[in-house]
């Protein structure tokens, strides 16, 4: 097999994987994107552990290793996801916003962060309480 | 080039390069509609295609065990926790119109100017450069058993150290009842329980999860 079909797939999916990091809005349509893309260095990995022929099945090793931390990462990103979805009521990544660096000191998007002035903050509740 | 060509039959397929392409080709139209579409338990549903789709690549490059590992591990656990995750954040199940973000031009600028890039480089790369299927079979399970028994042994354990943390660490994380200082993120939601709420709330009942948390917020 030539080993350019393995390498173009895991390419390929990896930028889509790349764009649905960038594209996509819900947190958890995020960790698909991610899991796309470790699937596409997975390929990459086990097709060059075949090429190569290793003594040692460092590829394939590898691979299993990468499985098992992404089932890692998935559980803690979900629980993550959940405890945002429980204190803010979205799980909307364009929302998170409290870390953002404002140059004139004023939020535009106070309503959904929970900024620094009083009248900003019972809103999360609100949302809350309304999906729930 | 031609020389290698040559022996290997350029632009003649063989029958597993064939397969590899269908199936890459399914796999691939998977994952672009995993993410471009707007329904989001479809996304979850097309994402199983994709790994699925990847298993089957996986016994094609005769890497058996790595195959059933990602069909157990991917298919069986990872979409099933996506999708509890889809419905415990209270996804919408029809279509919703702002799955996509703002920035999906530039998203797709940067993803198809790097895959334009990627590809080209790695054609580029590996063009004379083909796997040798036909020898002894490469990802069997007792080949990658005993590699990973006999030179990776280290790593596998502190590999279950790792998965006991993050079993630790979700269940701290997402344990409803937890102690508001502990689980992080909700005190820099700020000012939503008063101070003198605090102790008595840690002598309610654990039991009593949802229905507190509710009345707390109110």
């Amino acid at each position: 097999m030539h080993l350019a079909y393995p390498a173009v797939l895991a390419v390929l999916l990896f930028c889509v994987g790349l764009y649905g990091v960038l594209a996509r809005r819900n947190a958890i349509l995020v960790l698909m994107s991610v899991e796309l893309m470790l699937n596409a260095v997975n390929l990459n990995l086990v097709a060059f552990d075949v090429w190569l022929r290793d003594k040692l099945h460092a590829g394939q090793a590898l691979t299993l290793f990468t499985i098992a931390v992404a089932a890692a990462e998935i559980g803690i990103g979900l629980a993550i996801v959940l405890l945002v979805y429980r204190n803010r009521g979205s799980s909307d990544v364009d929302r998170l916003r409290d870390l953002a660096e404002r140059p004139d000191g004023t939020d535009p998007n106070d309503d959904l962060t929970g900024g620094p002035d009083a009248a900003g903050r019972p809103r999360p509740d609100h949302q809350a309480e309304a999906a729930a | 080039m031609t020389l290698a060509a040559a022996s290997h039959g350029f632009l003649s397929p063989t029958g597993v390069e064939i397969a590899f392409l269908l199936v890459g080709l399914v796999t691939l139209g998977a994952a672009v509609v995993t993410v471009i579409t707007r329904q989001l338990v479809h996304a979850a549903l097309w994402l199983v295609v994709t790994l699925g789709g990847i298993a089957v690549e996986y016994l094609l490059l005769t890497a058996e065990f790595i195959a059933w590992v990602q069909v157990l591990i991917y298919v069986g656990s990872v979409v099933v926790l996506l999708l509890f995750g889809l419905m415990l954040t209270k996804a919408p199940i029809g279509r919703s119109p702002d799955a996509d973000s703002g920035n999906r031009w530039a998203a797709l600028t940067v993803a198809v100017a790097s895959a334009a890039a990627l590809v080209w480089v790695v054609t580029d790369a590996f063009r004379t450069t083909w796997i040798d299927l036909d020898g002894a079979v490469q990802g069997s399970t007792e080949a990658s058993g005993r590699s990973l028994f006999q030179y990776w042994v280290l790593p596998f354990e502190a590999l279950s150290v790792l998965l006991l943390a993050a079993l630790v660490g979700a269940i701290v994380l997402s344990r409803r009842n937890g102690d508001p200082e502990h689980t992080g993120g909700r005190k820099p939601a700020g000012g939503r329980r008063p101070v003198g709420d605090r102790a008595p709330a840690a002598d309610r009942p654990r039991s009593g999860g949802p229905a507190r948390t509710r009345e707390d917020r109110g």
